[in-house]
């Protein structure tokens, strides 16, 4: 029998909930708004929350005086180059934990883990030398090369997660029926590891779109993808309220609406597979 | 049956990320620990003498170490305090039976997906800014004092900016986690009298163990390093009062041009980060085999 709920329990946690949500979100909805204000009425006493002159302007302004689009190419080139350059290393490695393991294959798993754990400050001194010396500096090419790296053993870890589910029955009934590896590999694995291939993808797009440390620390203006870019308002442009709400909803939009479709494999892939 | 042969292939599939992961890890390190024992400073040109341990003893008797070490711990604990209790707190709420669940965890979810530095700012100037901000005009309204967040209150600002961005990770994974629980096991809990307290702690709670370490592993993991939510709101100051031990480094490095001082203190952020490290993955390893 499912357990009834009052009506009354249900509107007042509904209420609670949504309030609190509404909180959390408003910051996001805040800059939405602003954005769309004149410069006068984002910093108006009172707030002006819904009645004010709808324009459009910040938005042309951002794009014309300090090239918004350029920034955002930057940011798709360094966001989707790393992880697809990543993905194209990650995928032999996944798959050969997954369907090869070995006693090793944990501790290898566990190692590149802890990888992660190394504070990015105990490498930004040579790796900024270096990228001096050779000219990466300030290049998408230098980004997309440290980006892939810092997120290899989380695209490693993701894959190795949804791999490990693919039944390994399919293959061998695939091998009786007769199937070679190469017939093996494109008919029976590839359209069973497509989904996780895909989710592994959008997740690691978010977090390289939104990565600031090596971002901020090897740009300057050419190669600067959009967290650089941001922040360059930090002073004093960021005083003009609507047109930093204005770069800002930019900024943020294409990953906010990929990020909702992604919720599900997020947690998922964010833990490792470990919470599903 | 893995044969020899497959065990080679995997062998082989497997060596491009080992190997540059491996060398990802090595070369930087190998070299920031050669460059802490020298005397090397981007504005003075010359021969970059090698003069042992000094650069260590140097940062780590400079107050603005110790300040930064502070002020590391606290940033990690204070974030992963709110986000932990905020995150149950939230998780058990939406796991109610509410109207409109779908769209309140969309919104919730949200701040995840924003990007550092657009956090930082948009709190910095259109909330905490003590003339045109929005506390400012509540604070007002209510008949307070206008409060200077960033000025006064910087490394809590800096907390409160980091806890928004974290607190939806942490609910989402709390949710997933509370979703799998076996509804069964809590209406026989019910008949035998558990009141929602004891429910919690005995059935919720343990269900939760797996989940919440997760969150508190991947959190550090990222807390440790918090970098642009400083860089964009107060620049470490006022004095080294939000300066953590990520900020440090970097100021040493591409600011004061102390290449040498700066290594040392990588080295010494990488040496804290793996004591952190090796307590956690024991501790996730133990979790995650079950």
């Amino acid at each position: 029998m499912a357990r009834r709920v009052s009506t009354r329990r249900k509107a007042i946690m509904t209420a609670v909930a949504w309030v609190l949500a509404l909180l959390i979100f408003f910051p996001i909805l805040w800059t939405f708004l602003t954005s769309f204000k004149s410069e006068a009425d984002a910093i108006a006493s009172p707030p002006q929350f819904l009645f004010f002159q709808w324009t459009t302007e910040n938005y042309a302004e951002v794009q014309s005086r300090s090239d918004y689009l350029h920034h955002f190419l930057n940011s798709v080139v360094i966001s989707f180059g790393s992880t697809l350059l990543g993905l194209i290393i990650a995928i032999p490695s996944a798959w050969a934990m997954a369907f090869a393991p070995t006693k090793r294959t944990k501790d290898v798993l566990m190692w590149m883990l802890s990888t992660k754990m190394m504070p990015p400050v105990g490498a930004l001194i040579p790796i900024f030398l270096i990228f001096r010396n050779t000219g990466l500096l300030d290049s998408r090419v230098g980004l997309v090369i440290v980006l892939t790296l810092i997120n290899l053993p989380i695209i490693v870890w993701m894959l190795y997660t949804y791999f490990k589910e693919i039944p390994g029955e399919i293959l061998e009934a695939a091998r009786m029926d007769g199937a070679s590896l190469a017939k093996e590999i494109v008919y029976v694995l590839t359209p069973m590891a497509i989904p996780g291939i895909a989710s592994t993808l959008l997740l690691n797009v978010i977090l390289a779109w939104n990565e600031a440390f090596w971002t901020l620390n090897l740009t300057a203006s050419e190669a600067a993808p959009l967290t650089a870019f941001i922040a360059s308002y930090s002073s004093p442009e960021g005083l003009f309220y609507a047109k930093l709400s204005a770069a800002s909803t930019m900024a943020i939009a294409p990953i906010l609406i990929l990020g909702w479709f992604s919720q599900k494999q997020l947690v998922r892939g964010l833990t490792f597979g470990a919470v599903k | 049956m893995a044969t020899l042969h497959t065990r080679s292939a995997a062998r082989l599939m497997m060596a491009p990320s080992v190997l540059l992961l491996f060398i990802w890890m090595i070369v930087p390190l190998v070299t920031t620990i050669y460059f802490s024992l020298l005397n090397y400073n981007l504005l003075m040109p010359g021969e970059h003498e090698f003069i042992g341990l000094t650069n260590y003893k140097f940062f780590l008797t400079d107050p603005a170490f110790f300040d930064a070490l502070i002020n590391t711990l606290l940033i990690v604990v204070g974030v992963l305090l709110i986000t932990v209790v905020g995150g149950i707190a939230f998780a058990l709420l939406l796991n109610q039976d509410i109207f409109g669940q779908g769209i309140v965890r969309v919104l919730v979810i949200a701040p995840f997906f924003v990007m550092p530095t657009v956090a930082a700012l948009v709190w910095k100037n259109m909330f905490m800014n003590p003339v045109n901000g929005l506390f400012a005009y509540l604070a007002k309204m209510l008949g307070l004092e206008p409060f200077d967040w960033l000025a006064s209150a910087p490394l809590m600002s800096i907390i409160i900016i980091v806890a928004w961005q974290w607190l939806p990770f942490a609910t989402l994974i709390m949710l997933t986690a509370l979703q799998s629980l076996d509804e069964e096991q809590q209406e026989a809990a019910e008949m035998d009298g558990a009141g929602p307290i004891s429910k919690f702690i005995y059935i919720i709670l343990p269900h939760m163990a797996r989940a919440i370490t997760v969150v508190i592993l991947i959190e550090t993991i990222f807390l440790l390093s918090v970098f642009a939510e400083i860089l964009v709101t107060t620049n470490g100051g006022p004095g080294t009062q939000s300066t953590n031990l990520t900020f440090l480094v970097y100021s040493q490095a591409l600011l004061q041009f102390d290449i040498g001082g700066a290594s040392a203190g990588g080295i010494v952020a990488v040496i804290l980060a793996n004591i952190v490290a090796i307590f956690l993955v024991r501790l996730v390893g133990k979790n995650l085999e079950a």
